[in-house]
This record gives structure tokens, sequence and C-alpha cells, in this order.
């Protein structure tokens, strides 16, 4: 018989005892939607978690001046001056992976406004980049300029915490503060941020040019930096960055072969890697675990096909009176097996959607300030359908047999 | 060469330990465009024969040449097709398929030899429908139609690949006798008009009547094979004095 004729006949079987159907298919529902809702949620978690982890920085690499060995002694991170702001110059213009870099100077000073004092976590000396490296945004008033970098003029940016405290909430853009008695004119104020994942509070800090900090605040006569903000073009491209920047560093620096480097290269895309790692994890377990329901809803296909060709069994032995071979039933109540399955999949489908949907909207709407992204796996959708059409085809295929087993002649005489 | 050559036919059943003889070097030859009657009493192997005729079933031993061709060596696929070409069924109870209409009923053998398009299909299907006198009954399911009208529904399927035999098993056994009297008639028309060799195995003498020539079965041999009915009916009453 035809394959689509055979695929009719198939769906008209299955369209004559719809109630019957509809609780064969409904194991395979709940597997499949089962499988959509858990692969949701636990992609949107690991999409939460790495969003999260992106608040600390678009693809950020983090250069501090490394270790030095000096006739056989090993002095800590950070006793170096051999980073300089040229270096990080340097790498914007010779590393194709980097999108943007920022020197970074930090001190630590006690600011005045007024009758009031207050002692930040962090007065960091930047550059115009900085935003952009850090995944900030500017709340009010504006970001300084590479004018104002050059000029190592005196403004500052603000965190909420800094305004709190200091300013008493005010709004206080063209404000004056003093740090270490040096005026600077607030020009912008920080979105809020939060605190980061060690639970430290990312709106008390300070942004100053780097110029600023590093000759005013400090009142250092060297040249070097404290750390660069390295930010890769994407973050698969996180770890050439971090070779190019390596590699740039060690020639500018004169590193022989076998010397270690003057500097230590901190790449978040470990960590990123590691959480990753996580997720997935956790994607294919909770899928797995799903997909058992899957094969429990296949054995009630079989069950229920069993059923059906004994039923049909006077059926059967009409049709191969009528010239049917052998293959011909098999093939009919395998294609109404695998029918059935993908049905009940296509429903599952769109029943886990919708489940995702109402549990996403539901978790952001009862949780404050939640904000749980809602993420539908393609992937997921295709193989878990495939896999519906499988488990009918494998659990199909014995009652499918049986049918194509049947004598004719006690076939056309069963009642 | 006749249409039919059967040949020592044997059918051995185990039943546990019994062995039984449905067709004991059974031999027949039937003609194209004959009117064969099968009579016999119950357990004379009517049925067996009518099997074995049908293609359904192979015998322990013996030749059945089809159209010339060997069915004994055949696999089930190859008699499929010949059940499916060559052969059309109408059985006592109808056999239709109970949730489909008339029109793919008639359809069915067609789905299976699969060379007609569909357009062809319902054309050919509504002139069997047409030829049997249900043009009017096509979307009608079995149980929206009497007995009569569901036996011609049976014959119209019977006929769709035009097959040169038809195989009718007791076929008025579930009709009264008006209806019974149509169904015959539209046998005889069959036979008269388009040459198909009918086949009809019955009890009833007012049906076996209807055919042209008899052959009484007993204990799985054929007893006698007459034009003459009158002879016929003298071996079966013999056949059932013997076997009361």
């Amino acid at each position: 018989m035809h394959p689509t004729l055979t695929l009719r006949v198939a769906l008209r079987a299955i369209g004559k005892n719809k109630m019957r159907a509809g609780l064969t298919v409904l194991g395979i529902v709940i597997g499949v939607a089962a499988v959509i809702v858990l692969v949701s949620v636990s992609q949107s978690a690991g999409l939460m978690i790495h969003q999260q982890f992106q608040s600390l920085g678009t693809n950020v690499l983090f250069v501090i001046p490394g270790s030095q060995q000096g006739g056989g002694i090993h002095l800590p991170t950070g006793s170096i001056v051999t980073l300089v702001a040229t270096d990080a110059d340097a790498m914007t213009a010779e590393c194709p992976a980097v999108l943007a870099t920022s020197p970074m100077v930090s001190a630590r000073a006690q600011l005045v406004a007024g009758n009031q004092n207050w002692s930040p976590d962090q007065i960091y000396g930047v550059n115009e980049k900085y935003l952009t490296i850090g995944n900030w945004r500017i709340k009010k008033g504006d970001y300084f300029t590479a004018n104002d970098v050059h000029a190592a003029a005196k403004v500052c940016v603000i965190g909420k915490t800094v305004v709190d405290n200091l300013l008493g909430g005010m709004d206080c853009v063209g404000a004056t503060i003093r740090i270490k008695n040096i005026p600077f004119q607030v020009i912008g104020i920080l979105e809020p941020k939060g605190a980061n994942l060690f639970g430290q509070d990312q709106d008390n800090i300070v942004l100053a040019p780097y110029t600023t900090i590093k000759k005013r605040v400090s009142g250092s006569t060297f040249n070097n930096i404290d750390a660069v903000f390295v930010s890769a073009r994407a973050t698969d491209r996180m770890q050439e960055a971090d070779d190019q920047v390596t590699q740039l560093l060690r020639q500018r620096h004169h590193i022989r072969h076998s010397t270690l480097d003057d500097f230590t290269v901190h790449n978040s895309s470990e960590v990123a890697n590691v959480l990753n790692i996580i997720t997935t994890v956790m994607t294919l377990l909770l899928g797995s675990v799903a997909s058992v329901s899957l094969v429990v809803g296949g054995v009630g296909i079989m069950n229920i096909m069993l059923v059906s060709v004994t039923e049909r069994t006077r059926e059967i032995g009409i049709r191969l009176a009528v010239g049917a071979r052998s293959r011909d039933i098999l093939r009919q109540f395998l294609v109404e097996a695998v029918v059935l399955s993908t049905l009940g999949g296509a429903i599952g489908v769109a029943f886990g959607v919708l489940v995702a949907i109402g549990a996403t909207c539901a978790a952001n709407a009862l949780l404050s300030g939640a904000r749980w992204p809602l993420t539908i796996s393609l992937n997921a959708i295709v193989v878990s359908l495939v896999f519906a059409g499988s488990v009918g085809m494998f659990f199909g295929y014995y009652p499918a047999r049986k049918a194509s087993k049947l004598d004719p002649i006690e076939s056309l005489r069963y009642e | 060469m006749p249409l039919i050559q059967l040949r020592d036919i044997c059918k051995t059943y185990q039943l546990g330990e019994v062995q039984v003889h449905a067709l004991r070097n059974a031999s027949l030859n039937i003609d194209r465009g004959e009117y064969v009657a099968l009579m016999g009493p119950s357990g004379s192997g009517k049925t067996t024969l009518m099997n074995m005729l049908g293609c359904l079933d192979r015998p322990t031993s013996g030749s059945y040449l089809l159209d010339g061709e060997e069915v004994v060596d055949m696999s089930s696929d190859q008699r499929a097709r010949l059940r499916n070409r060559k052969i059309g069924f109408v059985f006592q109870n109808f056999n239709l398929l109970s949730r489909t209409n008339a029109l793919e009923n008639v359809e069915l053998p067609l789905l299976y030899s699969g060379h007609l398009r569909a357009g062809r299909r319902r054309e050919r299907v509504r002139l069997l429908l047409r030829k049997v006198g249900l043009e009017s009954r096509m979307d009608h399911h079995p149980s929206q139609l009497s007995g009569g009208q569901q036996q011609r529904v049976a014959i119209a399927r019977a006929l769709a690949n035009q097959p040169p035999i038809l195989l009718a098993d007791e076929p008025t056994g579930n009709l009264d006798s008006h209806t019974s009297r149509e169904v015959m008639e539209l046998f005889g028309q069959l036979n008269r008009e388009d040459g198909i060799t009918i086949i009809l195995v019955t009890h009833d003498q007012a049906v076996a009547r209807n055919a042209l020539r008899s052959v009484v079965l007993h204990d799985g041999q054929v007893v006698c094979d007459s034009t003459d009915f009158g002879r016929a009916t003298a071996a079966l009453y013999q056949t059932e004095g013997a076997n009361p």
C-alpha cells in the first residue's frame, strides 16, 4: 500500500477512537512536557547565573603585575612596577581578540562633602572605556571622556551607596566632594548594581580618571598602574585574548623564554566554563530523568496497541483475504503507533512550552526583583519529538509484528 | 487448460495426539466460466477446500495449479497477491469493515493492488456499486445497510480487481429467502454476463440448485461431481444416511 494511504488509514483508525487515543498518548504527552519544562527551567537557571556573572563585566580579563624572579628571590604579586598605561593602549591596538582595555589605579581615601565623610570600598582610577568593559551604565549625569582622562580632570562618578552615605541621597550631579582634600566634581551617578557573587557591595565606589588618581590622589611619580581590565570581543574568544595579551606583554616587557611572566592574566572564562559545565550537567540530568517518563508512556502505547490488535483481529483477517501482505499489516500498525506517539509528542511540546512560560511568569511575579529569563530549547523540542517517535516505533513494533503474523483463516473466524 | 486444477490434495491437521484428515486425495478441475456448488455434510472438508482454493491455506500434499501457476510452493506474499488479483471472497457474515463506509470497503482490494490512482479508484468503486445496485448508498456504513445490501457491498468488493474467480462461502446463510434470491440472481448474472467463475459452498439445496455443476464432498473426498443436480442430491442424501 502507498505510504500516504497507510498514513491516512492510521489517522482514520486513531480518529475512530479519539478518547482512547487521547488516553494512550497521555504518557507521551506528560513525558515530553516534562522534558521541555525541566530542560527549560534548568537552562533558564543557567542563563540567570550566566547573567549574574556577566554583570561583573563583559568577557573580562584582569591583568595584574606579577611576581618577579630576581636572583633566586620571589617577590609577591603586584610588587613590581612594570605594568604601565601604554601596555593597555597597546593591547587595544595590537590584539585582535581584544575589544577594549582600561588601566586601573586604586586608592583608599576618605571622602568629604560638607560636614559628612565616608570611606568607599573602592576608589578606582580608570579610563573612558571602563563602563563598557564593566557592563555598567550611568543613571544620571555623564561619564568622563577621553579628554578628561588626558587632562587629568578632577571629575568623578559615584555609586549609589556613596550618594546615600555621603550626600544623604540628594540629587548631587554637579556637587563637589573632596578626596584627600582635592575637590572633585561629581559629574554622574552610576546605576545601582547590588552585591556581587561574593556579597561585596558594588555600589560603594568612586570612579575617576586614572591619571587624576595616580598624579593627584596617590601623588605618585611613577607611571605604573595596578591592573588592566581587558574586554574580549566574545565569550568564546576569551582564551584567544588571554594568549594574545600574554604574548604582547612578554614582548613589551622584554621577557626571555626561560623567565616567568612579570604579570598575571586572570581569565574569568574559567569560572564561566565551570558554571557552564554545571548547568549542562544539570540540564542533562533533569532531561534524562524526564525522559524516563517518555519510556513509560511508550509502554502505555504498546499496551493499547496490543489490545487494539486483538480487537481488530477480524479486520486484519479481512485485509489479508483481500490481498494485504503481512508487511502491509505490520506497516499499518507500526505507522499507527508512531503517529500516536508523535502526536502525543507534539501535544506535549505545546503543553510543555505553555507550562514553561507560565512558570517563568509566576516566578517573576512572586519573587520580587527576580528576572528569571525564559528559554525554550529548540534542541529539547526536536530531540523529544524524535525520541517520542522512536519510542512509538520501538514499542509499536511488537504489537504490529503480532498483527502481521496472524493467520488469515483464524482471524476471519475470530469473534 | 482448466483455470483450477487440484491434484491429490491432502490436508492433515494435528489436534493434540489425533491427526485429522480434512482432505484426502481430493482432485478437482474447474474451467473458466463455470458455476460450481460445493456441497457436503458438515465436517466433509468443504471449508478446508474453500480455503485451499482461496489461497488462504496450503495443502499438506498435492498440487494446486491456479491459472497454470503452482500455488503450493508460493510464499505468503505471492499468495496475497493471488488473492488480491485472481480471487474475490464473499462470506456468510459479509466481513465488511464496520467502521468504514460502503465506498471504502469496496476500495480496499484496490488499495492493496495499488495500480490505480485515487480518481480512477473512485470511478471503479462507483461502477461496481452501480452494478450491485447500491450507488446511492456509497457513504453508508455497514450498520446502516440491510443484510442483503451488506452482502451486495461484499460482492462489489470481491469484484474490485476484476478477478476471474468468485468464492462464496454460504453467501445466503445470513439472509432471508427473498434477499437470498436477489443475491443468487446477481451471481447468475455475473456468471452469464461477465463470465466469472463462481464457486459456491452451501448447505442449502435451493441455493445450490442455481449452480450448473455440483460437487459433493464426504470425509475429505469428492464423492460426486455432476452437472445433474438430481444425482448430486442423491449422493448427498447417501452421505447423510451414512453419517447421520
